[in-house]
């Protein structure tokens, strides 16, 4: 399914979405930068609770489909500007990183 | 062999907020030379938790790629407080990054050991108190 279907099925606030038409593949969830780095995959669905820069630059290079900040978190200043520039999706729900990630699982079987 | 192209960035170790823009520049040009998706991967990926280092651990430095027909090289130095103990700092989960910088997401430790995952040779050379010189390599299969 495509990040924009996602974004509907599971009533996910559009932060930004430059975009919609990404294939969502899987899914992934992890705070730690070097982790996510080391472990998610193109197409993953990336299910945070991290807010700063640094998410844009570390969903760039792993290519994943989208960032989905869970659990209410906002993004610190100057993230949806730069996530526009590079081409980065960025969601965001107030259900927890495990709601969220049961619900992608399930809309991905 | 015919003269590499060279990419030369000067990281500032001032900017952990939004830092990476380096490895983001590199992977975008390599896109253009055409290269594959997965060399595209691990050199990015790798040039990142490089520049990352510099930027968190030894207050920046400077990164050069040179991409030659079968290989590409990132060569990453800095005048940092160097590794005093390299296979210590090489094992996954060993970090001395700081609070606020965990605070960011930094910190797992994933660093080093994710480097060395992604490329095919990766040298470490570092002095405490002068700074740190680390080389990889990622071999092209055309
Ligand atoms: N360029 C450097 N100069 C000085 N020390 C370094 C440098 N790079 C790494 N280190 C040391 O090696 C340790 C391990 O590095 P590594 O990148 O694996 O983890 P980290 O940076 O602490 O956390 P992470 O990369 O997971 O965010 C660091 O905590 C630091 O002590
Ligand atoms: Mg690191």
């Amino acid at each position: 399914m495509t990040v924009a279907q996602l974004q509907k099925e599971l009533d996910l606030k559009i932060l930004s979405m430059p975009l919609p038409e990404k294939e969502v593949s899987s899914g992934y969830t992890g705070d730690l930068l070097s982790f996510v780095m080391g472990t998610a995959q193109e197409g993953d669905a990336w299910v945070t609770i991290m807010s700063n820069l640094n998410i844009v630059a570390v969903a760039t290079l792993t290519d994943v489909a989208c960032v989905i900040l869970a659990a209410g978190v906002t993004p610190d200043a100057g993230v949806i500007e730069k996530a526009l520039e590079k081409e980065v999706n960025i969601l965001s729900s107030p259900l927890s990183a495990y709601e969220l990630c049961a619900m992608i699982a399930g809309q991905l079987s | 062999m015919s003269a590499p192209l060279v990419y030369r960035y000067d990281i500032d170790g001032e900017n952990f907020t939004s830092a990476g823009e380096a490895s983001v520049k590199v992977k975008k040009s390599l896109r253009q030379l055409g290269l594959s998706q997965d060399i595209i991967r691990r050199v990015s990926i790798a040039m990142y938790e490089g520049e990352i280092n510099m930027v968190i651990h030894a207050n920046g430095g400077c990164a050069t790629v040179s991409v030659y027909p079968e290989k590409i090289e990132i060569v990453l130095d800095d005048k940092g407080p160097g590794i005093p103990n390299i296979d210590l700092a090489m094992q996954e989960g060993f970090s001395t990054a700081p609070e606020r910088i965990r605070s960011l997401g930094f910190g797992a430790g994933m660093g080093l050991p994710n480097m060395k995952a992604n490329t095919d040779e990766m040298k470490i050379e570092t002095t405490v108190g002068v700074g740190t010189k680390i080389t990889m390599t990622v071999n092209v299969n055309r």
